[in-house]
């Protein structure tokens, strides 16, 4: 798949979608407020939904923006990682080398698909932030799976929003986004397997927290009208599981949660020289 | 419990109907599902015929098979069905004991096994009367004794449900939807990282280049290509007709 440069193209199809999209859009509830009652139901679900995703970065470039930037950050931090003398030590590097690879992979190709030119949009650090992340090898690793486990929630918090969004644009950037939220997932699972955690996401099984905010309503119950704390509460439900007991932070680990742009930041930002 | 329900989303994914008839009829060739007859214009498909059709020939294909409904619906089940088939497999590497009993890999795939019983429930409650069944699976062919070949088809499960996520997700048109499928395809994701470093202790297999390519993104997988790789588990005859459909729509 050839993503380069192909923004440049959606951008001028867009100008024209986006006009499409927002006179479809004021048609549609223009016509749902004056025919409600003629209009199915279903019909007026999706228009009360249209645009409901929240914590949205804005539109689908500046999704795309908001994702560069984290990448840079991480990117960064494990360049400067790898070529810190002695941080990592024997049999750790392969992990380390196959995770900043990616990292650098996704800027170059967020780069490309905004058409910027190499580190155009690169952030500004806060080298004190920075430096103490990589005091040793356990502060080092304790930042690295805060930064992994901020992503994954980062990404999957944008997937509603592009989305919904539905522009040229943003149908390019979901896959893109998908694709990469589930390699970040990846790398937050071996970071903290690295550090001899469990490997999925719940409160009191994350080691040393970088910051408690990483892990901000990360234990649900529910998940999509579903009260699965207590279906599984149940016995006759909970005598399915291998470990019973251990049913609550089963359901939480079952699933990630996403992370608002302003909680995300909010979590990176002092790493930042100044904040976004 | 509130239920996913039909009003709650837009109907407007595909019916196989709705599609031209051409289109259709390839699909019902593709799959088995209709007994054309050689026609020029199907000798003209021949080529996409073939392309697809091996892929899903591991699958029990039939026209009076499990239907996986409409729009997000059939998407949805169709993750449901993974999950099913995820839990049937973990549950089976416990009960024959690949492992030893009280081995921290015997742990992994205990709480692994717990974690694709949840996302089963899940869809089961959340889809409510949109659901699929529950299908029958046929795992036999896995020697179970053998620890690497476990760990290998776990791998091998967990790559694709990622891969199936990642490839399917797209076609969603629900945001809700959207956010659920993202929060379970993260878990799958790690699944897949911690048996790779299972097999594979300190190396790059966690987030290996055959499953992340040149640009870091995970490869995914389409339908069929899904189908050809867990269908051969799935003993229920299916008929993904209608999942497919809205996929070449997409396309």
């Amino acid at each position: 798949m050839n993503l380069f440069g192909i923004f440049s193209q959606i951008e001028k199809a867009d100008a024209e979608a986006g006009d499409k999209l927002d006179f479809a859009r004021r048609k549609m509830l223009k016509t749902a407020t004056v025919a409600a009652a003629a209009t199915p139901a279903f019909f007026v679900g999706m228009v009360n939904k249209a645009f409901a995703a929240e914590g949205c970065a804005g539109d689908a470039v500046a999704i795309l923006k908001y994702a560069l930037t984290l990448e840079y950050l991480e990117r960064d931090f494990y360049r400067a990682a790898q070529f810190k003398a002695g941080l990592l030590p024997a049999g750790t590097r392969a992990y380390v080398v196959q995770i900043a690879k990616h990292e650098a992979q996704h800027v170059d190709l967020l780069e490309g698909v905004l058409g910027l030119k190499k580190n155009e949009l690169q952030p500004k650090y806060n080298t004190g932030t920075l430096n103490a992340a990589l005091a040793d090898y356990d502060t080092f690793l304790t930042y690295a799976q805060a930064l992994e486990d901020t992503g994954v929630r980062a990404y999957k918090g944008q997937a509603a929003c592009l989305l919904e969004e539905g522009s040229a644009t943003a149908k390019v950037a979901l896959p893109v986004a998908l694709r990469i939220h589930s390699v970040e997932a990846r790398h937050a699972a071996a970071v903290r397997h690295m550090r001899g955690l469990r490997v999925w996401a719940s409160s009191g099984e994350n080691g040393m927290e970088a910051d408690p905010k990483v892990y901000a309503h990360e234990d649900m119950g529910q998940q999509g009208g579903a009260d699965l704390e207590g279906y599984f509460n149940l016995p006759e439900n909970k005598m399915k599981l291998y470990t019973p007991e251990m049913a609550k932070r089963t359901v939480y680990e079952s699933f990630d949660e996403p992370l608002t742009k302003d909680e995300v930041l909010a979590i990176a930002g002092p790493f930042f020289a100044s904040m976004m | 419990m509130e239920e996913l329900t039909s009003t709650s989303i837009p109907k407007k994914g595909p019916s196989v109907a709705a599609i031209p008839s051409v289109e259709r009829r390839m699909f019902l060739r593709a799959l088995g599902l209709t007994t054309v007859s050689a026609s020029a214009f199907l000798a003209a498909c021949q080529n996409s015929i073939n392309d697809v059709a091996p892929k899903i020939s591991g699958a029990r294909i039939s026209a009076e098979g499990v239907s996986f409904g409409e729009g997000d619906f059939a998407i949805l089940n169709y993750a449901y069905a993974l999950e099913q088939l995820e839990t049937a497999f973990y549950m089976a590497v416990i009960e024959k004991k690949t492992f030893p009993a009280g081995s921290k890999e015997e742990m992994v795939f205990k709480d692994i096994h717990d974690h694709e019983l949840v996302h089963r429930e899940f869809f089961k409650l959340a889809l409510g009367s949109n659901a699929i069944g529950e299908l029958e699976f046929d795992v036999s062919s896995i020697d179970f004794s053998n620890r690497r070949e476990v760990l290998n088809t776990a791998r091998i499960l967990e790559d694709t449900g990622v891969a199936a996520y990642n490839g399917a997700g797209p076609l969603l048109t629900n945001s809700t939807f959207m956010t659920l499928a993202g929060k379970i395809v993260s878990v799958e994701a790690r699944h897949a990282s911690l048996i790779s470093m299972i097999l594979q202790p300190g190396g790059a297999l966690f987030a290996g280049d055959y499953v992340v390519d040149n640009n870091g993104l995970e490869r995914p997988l389409t339908i069929s290509e899904v189908l050809g790789r867990a269908g051969k588990y799935i003993k229920t005859p299916i008929n993904p007709a209608s999942l497919l459909a809205l996929e070449s729509s997409k396309s």
